[in-house]
């Protein structure tokens, strides 16, 4: 809502030095959410006046009409001779009255005017368009005044340019607020002055012989008020002022009477709507649509509509969708002028209608058939079924005043019974809300501010007024209140908490991982979850692939797009692709985050009571419809994991990494990994690694597909890693410390020959259980293959360390201890002692 | 060698004359002295203190002395050896000195040398300040709740008091999950606030209840400066006896002190959410500008874009309605509630000019951040 503080204090007697800012600043703290402040007219400098077209000799000979004038304005110029300008507008003829800006001033831009030669004469101002002088975006060349007005006036005070206009952002809960009767009242309230309500009208009472009327649906439309004007002059035009507000309110002109009903919807902020009275055959009828109906709109769209949909009717049918908008068989005639005669032939008679609608019918309406409009955007927050009459009696007033019509006596109001609406509330329970002294007295006086009617003492009945349909409660009630007497002046306290219990062992699990991937370099990505077919074909995921059943989105920002992830490694290959993009080529990343994983057998999530609490069953449905959604956390990588320097040689980043980073998680989470070799897609068949808690598989690491790397344009041997931080957490967790021996270490290093094939992480168990409980350490330090190994054989180099918690190990037990070992490692894995 | 000889003349031994001791002696502390390096004092010191030095093989004739003679030459012999040690330990750890001080020149380098040898990573800057915000929560006495993205509609909007029809579903842009027929009436959707775990917490227990709720959200707007589709809440929520409006004013307070820093007005804005009532906006003054842009183009502010103000998010007492629909009796508990938008704050405290920036995944973006924030 856009409000001209000019128009603003038509309402309310504002203290005359204040300003919009000062306004909104008042507003805001009442609850109005003022968004800008917008200055019209600081840009403008004069002399900017009335002119009159002497003369006009146009120029030919160039790309564009051209026109030389000699334009009358007044004193203006302080000669009193007539203005010589060259106009590029053709929109004027001689005697036309139209806005000058001579030299001296300035137009927004800022564009300083000063005389100059052009076209070969010269020019000395310009006449000016609206846009050109910030009025709005009428594109229809140069502004043509009525002619009443003098040569010479001043017309930035006659065009109302200098003014202020705060936009209001309105809240759902404040449908009044779309009027300035709204803001009016609480910029009152704010100030503590009188309102002038622009509705308090004298209103002749219904009689029977309006504008014939039936509602058939009365709980669609509670009030219907028709008023008809006749002998309109089809030619007359919005006079200055009122297109100006208009203007100034982001509503463009468009003729008299359509003018009108915008001006009046805003004025008071009942949505109105003229009909020809020519054009509509019979009495208007609201009904429901039936299926399948039809009706064109005004602005020219034919619409398909459904059984919910409320409509204006006539004798052939529809004439207007409810509240949203008209037809365009009955709207108001563009007037046409007869180029012989001067005569001007269009609307002469018109209905005003002025109606209040169920407010969730039109927001129907108006989401079906994706229009939102003034009215429907008013009348889904609520209009004040008590102000229609006062509206039509309005806009009827302004078509006599000023298209010269004639209001016809009859006053069609058909009201369905309203049920008068009290609410009981505890004098006390602002207070006690809030947690501050207001006390009854201020608690009825704020409630009558903003027009409720106050009864009672402790207990107070409260009827809210017919404009405020949102207060419904005690607690809206007490917000009245409260915001009245201002936030600001609530006392602020702490409430005394109970001992908590701190983070949960999952939250501070992950952290941990967070922090321990930080601490290994990996730098954490949060990429979007939406991905599509095309992510699951880069991966080259087979077409059974259990990732490809998604959860999908209706409405997803990028129709490509549509599912959300069952993996985190689209988006991370994204991030890490992006980042090579701009040449950051070393790369560690890493993500956590939820992934989606829809249900065996999805199912429609119910739709619970909310007056009160749903039983365990319903919860446990509820739910039981949502997609699992598992907590993950993947790394990628690229480029030098350690990089090369003055210090020797770096090292590549590779499948080793991307394993090490689970038992980086791992070790966070206090649990064993076991790596098992895999093949699973998007990994490199010979370079992937299944990763296991137990028996349970919780991830993949390793090198991802080379075809994998092509399709997604990553770069040659890039790693990944994803596991399931839920599988691999276990709560309740507690490390026992291990006893310490302080007797002497005993080393022993072997080196074993085996096939190539045979893994090192069965070789190490082997030798783990072979060498007993002597067995301090194990590590592997060297791996090769080549000829002194033989042919598809490699040698594994391992150091064991043993050491007994009670006495120093003599070099037998320590040698015995590593034969077995061997031996274990002989008989599981055919590993022979290299050398021997 | 000579044996014990009753009639032997001690002064007869030419290696025991006082004389020949003191020559023999400063003879070593000479030596000792000129050596010029280490090598050199150990071969002085064979010389001179070694079994076949003056004073040594002089130590030997002592035994052969008639006893009387034997503590006069003792002395004369200890005297003169302990001079020899003393100077040779003396000019030792002199010349040690100088060893030290030579091979550490020797050994010195370039300490400026850069050294990127351990790649440093970095946490999302968004992830870190949610934790800070929750850790100050969890000094409170707060747990922290968490809920899935994924939420049921029930949970999102219904039990929140914003009913199918309601005008505030559509300021919220919300993106539905498809239904097995294909429609939106799947009852689900990527919840659009981390109001739903409020919910969850209160169906979770009895009061008192005091949760915070960090989490992404989802609204279809699409990704700008100032904008993105994904973005991230923190959201707390206290239901107790006796809650008011004035404790969450307090409670706001001291987050914003413990977040931002002290001495900065808030203002609050009457506001509406359907799940809170009393609603409000809150707005913290500009700490760059403390509201001195306002009305000054002379000295535009970036941080507020010269309104003064910088918008934290919204809060209120919860709506009694919401408390029923979560099975709390509203007679007895009250409650409040706040939400926070963490991209905001960010781009706020840490002068981040473009949200796209925190999607982005850039490096170069998150690592300043490094650990916490």
């Amino acid at each position: 809502m856009r409000v001209p503080l000019s128009w603003l204090r038509e309402y309310v007697d504002l203290p005359a030095g204040e300003t919009g800012r000062d306004v909104a600043a008042r507003l805001v703290r009442a609850g109005l959410e003022v968004e800008t402040v917008e200055q019209l007219g600081t840009d403008i400098k004069g002399p900017l006046v009335v002119g009159e077209v002497l003369s006009i000799e146009e120029l030919p000979g160039f790309k564009k009409p051209i026109r030389h004038c000699f334009v009358n304005v007044g004193a203006a110029n302080g000669t009193g001779e007539p203005q010589e300008i060259v106009c590029g507008a053709t929109n004027f003829q001689v005697g036309d009255k139209v806005v000058v800006i001579l030299p001296g001033g300035v137009l927004p831009g800022p564009f300083p005017i000063s005389a100059r030669q052009t076209y070969g004469h010269t020019s000395a101002g310009m006449i000016c368009s609206a846009r050109e002088l910030g009025m709005g975006d009428d594109h229809n060349g140069i502004i043509v005044l009525p002619p009443e007005y003098e040569a010479g006036t001043d017309a930035i005070e006659l065009l109302q340019l200098v003014d202020e206009v705060l936009d209001i952002a309105v809240t759902p809960d404040r449908g009044y607020c779309l009027s300035m009767r709204g803001v009016a009242r609480e910029a009152a309230a704010a100030y503590g002055l009188p309102l002038a309500d622009p509705a308090l009208l004298d209103v002749p009472p219904a009689n029977s012989y309006g504008y014939l009327v039936k509602v058939a649906d009365p709980v669609g439309c509670d009030r219907f008020v028709a008023r008809t004007v006749t002998g309109v002059n089809p030619g007359a035009q919005s006079p200055i002022w009122l297109q100006r507000r208009l203007q100034k309110s982001g509503i463009r002109p468009i003729s008299l009477a359509v003018d009108i009903t915008n001006y009046v919807m805003l004025e008071v902020g009942q949505p109105l709507h003229a009909y020809d009275r020519e054009r509509v055959d019979g009495p208007i009828q609201v009904r429901r649509a039936a299926e399948g109906e039809t009706l064109t709109t005004l602005d020219g769209v034919k619409r398909k509509l459904s059984a919910e949909d409320l409509l204006i009717c006539d004798n052939s049918g529809p004439i207007g969708l409810a509240g949203v908008m008209g037809g365009a068989t009955t709207e108001i005639l563009e007037p046409v002028t007869d180029p012989e005669t001067g005569v001007v032939t269009g609307t002469t008679e018109i209905i005003v209608e002025a109606a209040h609608f169920e407010p969730v019918a039109i927001a129907r309406s108006a989401k079906r058939h994706k229009l939102p409009s003034e009215a429907s955007k008013r009348f889904e927050r609520g209009v004040d079924p008590e102000a229609a009459r006062a509206a039509a009696q309005r806009a009827v007033d302004l078509l006599v005043l000023i298209a010269g019509g004639t209001a016809e006596a009859g006053v069609t109001d058909i009201a369905a019974p309203r049920p008068v609406r009290t609410i009981a509330i505890d004098a006390g329970l602002p207070d006690r809300v809030a947690g501050a002294e207001y006390g009854r007295e201020t608690v009825t006086r704020r409630l009558q501010e903003v027009g409720c009617s106050v009864v009672g003492a402790d207990v107070l009945e409260v009827t809210p007024p017919s404009w405020r349909p949102d207060l419904t409660d005690p607690y809206d009630l007490v917000e009245e209140v409260v915001r009245l007497e201002g936030y600001d002046n609530v006392p602020a306290r702490m409430p005394v908490v109970p001992p908590g219990r701190g983070l949960s062992e999952a939250q501070r699990f992950h952290r941990r991982v967070g922090v321990a991937l930080a601490g290994a370099g990996y730098v954490e990505i949060n990429a979007y979850p939406f991905v599509g077919e095309a992510a699951f074909d880069g991966l080259g995921l087979d077409a059974d692939d259990a990732r490809r059943r998604t959860v999908k989105l209706v409405n997803p920002l990028n129709d490509a797009e549509p599912a959300l992830r069952t993996t985190l490694l689209p988006g991370l290959l994204g991030a890490l692709r992006r980042n090579v993009g701009r040449g950051n080529t070393d790369l560690a990343l890493f993500e956590t985050g939820t992934v989606f994983l829809p249900k065996a057998e999805p199912k429609v999530a119910p739709r619970l009571p909310v007056d009160r609490r749903p039983t365990e069953e319903q919860l446990a449905e509820l739910n039981a419809a949502l997609p699992d959604q598992p907590r993950r956390v993947a790394v990628a990588l690229t480029g030098e994991r350690l990089p090369s320097g003055w210090w020797g040689k770096g090292a590549p980043s590779g499948w080793a990494d991307a394993i090490e980073a689970a038992r980086t998680v791992a070790a966070a989470a206090g649990v064993e990994l076991t790596v098992r070799q895999a093949q699973y897609a998007p990994w490199h068949p010979g370079r992937c690694a299944e990763l296991l808690v137990g028996e349970v598989v919780v991830g993949h690491a390793g090198e991802l597909h080379p075809r994998v790397v092509k399709a997604l344009h990553l770069p040659e041997r890039t790693s990944a890693m994803e596991l399931d931080l839920d599988l691999v957490f276990e709560d309740g967790r507690r490390v026992s410390g291990p006893p310490v021996s302080a007797y002497p270490v005993a080393t022993q290093d072997v080196a074993l020959i085996v096939d190539a094939g045979v893994h090192a992480a069965d070789v190490e168990s082997a030798l783990r259980e072979g060498a007993g409980e002597l067995l301090e350490s194990l590590r592997l330090f060297d791996v090769f293959t080549g000829e002194q190994a033989g042919a598809g054989r490699k040698s594994l180099a391992y150091t064991l360390r043993f050491r007994a918690a009670d006495r120093t190990l003599t070099a037998d037990e320590a040698s015995a201890a590593r034969e077995s070992a061997v031996a274990v490692a002989a008989e599981r894995t055919g590993a022979v002692l290299r050398g021997a | 060698m000579s044996a014990p000889n009753k009639s032997y003349d001690p002064v007869e031994v030419e290696a025991l004359k006082p004389e020949v001791v003191e020559q023999a002696r400063d003879e070593a502390i000479a030596a000792f002295a000129a050596a010029a390096d280490l090598d050199e004092l150990k071969q002085a010191k064979v010389a001179h203190t070694g079994d076949r030095s003056p004073l040594s093989l002089a130590n030997r004739e002592i035994g052969a002395l008639p006893p009387q003679a034997k503590a006069a030459a003792g002395k004369l012999i200890g005297q003169a050896r302990g001079a020899v040690n003393q100077a040779l330990a003396k000019r030792q750890t002199e010349l040690e000195a100088e060893r030290d001080a030579r091979v550490l020149v020797e050994e010195a380098v370039d300490v400026t040398l850069p050294y990127g040898r351990v790649p440093r990573g970095a946490r999302h800057p968004l992830t870190t300040l949610a934790e800070r915000i929750e850790d100050t929560f969890v000094a409170m006495g707060y747990q922290v709740a968490s809920g899935p993205e994924v939420e049921a509609e029930w949970l999102n909007f219904d039990a929140l008091n914003l009913h199918a029809d309601h005008p505030a579903r559509s300021m919220q842009d919300t993106f539905f999950v498809e239904a097995p027929d294909g429609t939106a009436d799947s009852g689900m959707v990527l919840r659009t606030q981390t109001s739903p775990v409020q919910i969850r917490a209160m169906l979770a227990g009895e009061p008192p209840l005091y949760a915070v709720s960090p989490g992404r959200v989802y609204r279809t707007d699409e990704l700008d400066a100032t904008h993105t589709p994904v973005f991230r809440q923190v959201e707390a929520i206290a239901v107790d006896e006796g809650l008011t409006f004035g404790h969450l004013k307090g409670t706001i307070e001291v987050l914003v002190e413990k977040l931002i820093g002290g001495g900065l007005e808030l203002r609050w804005r009457p506001s509406y959410f359907p799940f809170t009532e009393p609603s409000a906006e809150i707005d913290l003054q500009c700490f760059v500008c403390r509201g001195a842009s306002v009305g000054n183009p002379d000295r535009p502010c970036r941080t507020c874009s010269s309104e003064g103000w910088i918008e934290l998010g919204g809060c209120g007492v919860v709506n009694p309605r919401v408390l029923v629909a979560a099975g709390i009796d509203p007679n007895r508990y009250s409650g409040f509630a706040f939400g926070l938008g963490l991209e905001r704050i960010l781009m706020n405290r840490h002068n981040v000019a473009d949200m796209r920036d925190m999607v982005e995944g850039d490096v170069r973006f998150t690592l300043p951040f490094g650990m916490e924030i």
